[in-house]
């Protein structure tokens, strides 16, 4: 493991996106003892005689929103939901797309079969369309806009996950595996689902980036995280209508969505220069 | 040919099939009773009760989705809740809309994507390189409603230099359809280097440079032909962004299209538009997957039809 660390610790571009990672989880982690005001609080000072936000300033220094709420302090505690459901709905997909791909591609037969038509079929739908039939069905709260996204986002990983295990099941040290008396869990387990691992560790970093963005998108439509639960996707749709007159209330958290996609996105890429086996000795 | 398109054909309707199984079934999952929705708050329990027979809401599971089946393939996608129109006709109206930002936004991509693949891969592993991947990383992490009001505040608002949103003109069209673009060109960047950089390995570019054709030449005609062969694939994914996207930039930029069809119908729980719009970007990214597997072998003659 450590060439590959070495690897990733040179690629200075995914090192300071995981620098980013840290840092917006640690805000997040620590948002009630570093946010100045309660995120819900709306001030009396904080708008306008005319009842327009506060531009940024000494007192609510990345200004305040419609309601005379502070903006930094909502954004703290959107930082904790929009981690929260990518940690949360990209587990659930990875896991969930693993165990299908693994069992489609080790099984195969016509269980594999079935699950793999299941998986094309999935594919036919558009990811946020169908996040957003889903979401219009079920009420959403913060667990079933996780869901939501984890049942959209799956497909992807059961695809490459079942293309590897069916490579990794036609090798030949898995048939000396069997040929010396190896139980089929024991073959799973011991020597094919490792070789899963750097594949489903790069999956689950980029599919981050892809949750961030899907909550960010169904809380702007209206139909992800209710306010006045915080997130940076609500906090936009909440506030579009003032972004000619307080672009602030829409930019700010639109950075934040922006910066911590793209972190998860270029320490992905470095992780899967560092662990992809068929780059090795390439250039 | 015959016998693969016959082939391919009957994939793509069984799996259009099966698209009509899943709506089917989201329909019939929802929480809220059809029968009372259409019939109204107010109407009596004998109103709601016909209105019930008269959808076949009595029905046993598989004949409701035979009659779902049958109305659809008649072009019947149900009735709205709010509208109380065709679900239907308000689809068909709108797709030339959402077509139009498409080719708009398929323009842009080719035009942002492309030459950044071309500049990346001729100079691979340099400042430029590296620069041109940042860039098409933030264009694939960039989230399209915040990239569509950050160009409607700066060209619109600030430098007014075209209309703050509606449809109907060229300017109008500029602004969705390099929103919906500028992701699409991300990947477009990406896509179009990694396979620039493995066609510029090839023999043949070898020989043409022996040969002592001028670079520009070996590039733009020799490799970028067979480089745009992966692309080539894309296509069904790309409408699949497209659709997605669409719902978002055309409820920024308030172009009527199916995607703020959808986008309403949202605001007002109307379910039955929902799945009509679900169900026709199903259609459009399977037709979209086919027409990308039958156009690769005439681009490309190596490839051949099994």
């Amino acid at each position: 493991m450590s060439e590959e660390l070495c690897k990733f610790l040179k690629n200075r571009v995914a090192v300071a996106g995981l620098v980013v990672i840290v840092l917006m989880t640690l805000a997040a982690a620590l948002a009630p003892a570093l946010a100045p005001y309660p995120p819900d609080e709306q001030f009396f000072e904080g708008l306008t005689l005319e009842g327009a936000p506060l531009p940024p300033n000494a007192t609510f220094w990345l200004g305040t929103d419609q309601l005379g709420r502070d903006l930094l302090s909502r954004l703290l505690y959107g930082a904790r939901t929009s981690l929260v459901i990518g940690v949360l709905a990209n587990g659930v997909a990875v896991l969930l797309g693993t165990f299908l791909g693994v069992t489609a591609g080790y099984i195969q037969g016509w269980v594999g079969t079935a699950i793999m038509r299941f998986t094309d079929l999935m594919t036919a739908f558009p990811a946020l369309i169908l996040a957003i039939a889903l979401a219009a069905i079920f009420q959403p709260s913060l667990w079933i806009v996780a869901m939501v996204i984890a049942m959209v986002n799956w497909v992807q990983i059961a695809r490459v996950v079942y293309t590897e295990t069916v490579a990794l099941a036609e090798r030949e040290y898995i048939e000396a595996c069997r040929a010396l008396g190896a139980n089929w869990p024991r073959v799973l387990f011991r020597h094919i689902l490792p070789h899963l691992v750097p594949t489903m560790l790069v999956y689950a970093t980029l599919g981050i980036a892809t949750t961030v963005l899907l909550e960010a998108t169904l809380s702007f439509l209206g139909i992800g995280v209710r306010p006045p639960e915080a997130s940076w996707g609500n906090i936009i749709y909440e506030n579009q209508t003032y972004f000619a007159s307080a672009p602030w209330l829409v930019f700010i958290p639109g950075a934040a969505i922006l910066l911590l996609a793209l972190a998860f996105n270029l320490v992905g890429d470095g992780l899967r220069d560092a662990l992809d086996p068929t780059q090795r000795g390439r250039e | 040919m015959g016998k693969y398109l016959a082939k391919r054909l009957g994939q793509s309707l069984l799996i259009l099939l099966g698209v009509t199984v899943v709506t089917f079934l989201l329909l019939f999952l929802l929480p809220a009773d059809p029968a009372r929705q259409i019939a109204g708050r107010s109407a009596s329990a004998a109103t709601v009760e016909s209105v019930r027979q008269q959808l076949g809401l009595h029905l046993p599971l598989w004949e409701q989705y035979l009659r779902y089946l049958g109305k659809l393939l008649q072009g019947d996608l149900g009735r709205s809740f709010v509208q109380r129109t065709e679900v239907g006709e308000l689809v068909w109206s709108r797709l030339p809309a959402t077509l139009l930002l498409m080719a708009g936004a398929i323009g842009f991509e080719l035009l942002i994507g492309v030459p950044a693949g071309i500049v990346a891969a001729m100079r691979r592993g340099k400042p430029t390189d590296n620069a041109v991947m940042i860039a098409s990383l933030v264009g694939v992490s960039a989230p399209q409603f915040v990239v569509g009001i950050l160009l409607l505040y700066v060209f619109a608002v600030q430098l007014e230099w075209f209309p703050i949103g509606g449809y109907g003109t060229f300017a109008h069209l500029v602004l969705p359809a390099m929103t919906l673009g500028i992701l699409g060109g991300g990947w477009y960047g990406r896509m179009t280097r990694s396979s620039m950089v493995d066609v510029l390995r090839q023999d043949y570019i070898r020989t043409a440079r022996a040969k002592g054709a001028a670079e520009q030449r070996i590039v733009l005609v020799h490799a970028l032909r067979n480089a745009f062969l992966p692309l080539l694939a894309m296509i069904g994914i790309d409408i699949g962004l497209f659709m997605s996207g669409a719902v978002v930039v055309e409820s920024v930029f308030g172009w009527p299209g199916i995607g703020q069809l959808a986008w309403q119908a949202i605001q007002q729980v109307d379910i039955p538009i929902i799945m009509g719009v679900t169900l026709v970007s199903a259609v459009f990214i399977v037709a979209g997957n086919l027409l990308a597997d039958l156009l690769a072998p005439l681009v490309d003659p190596r490839i051949r039809l099994r």
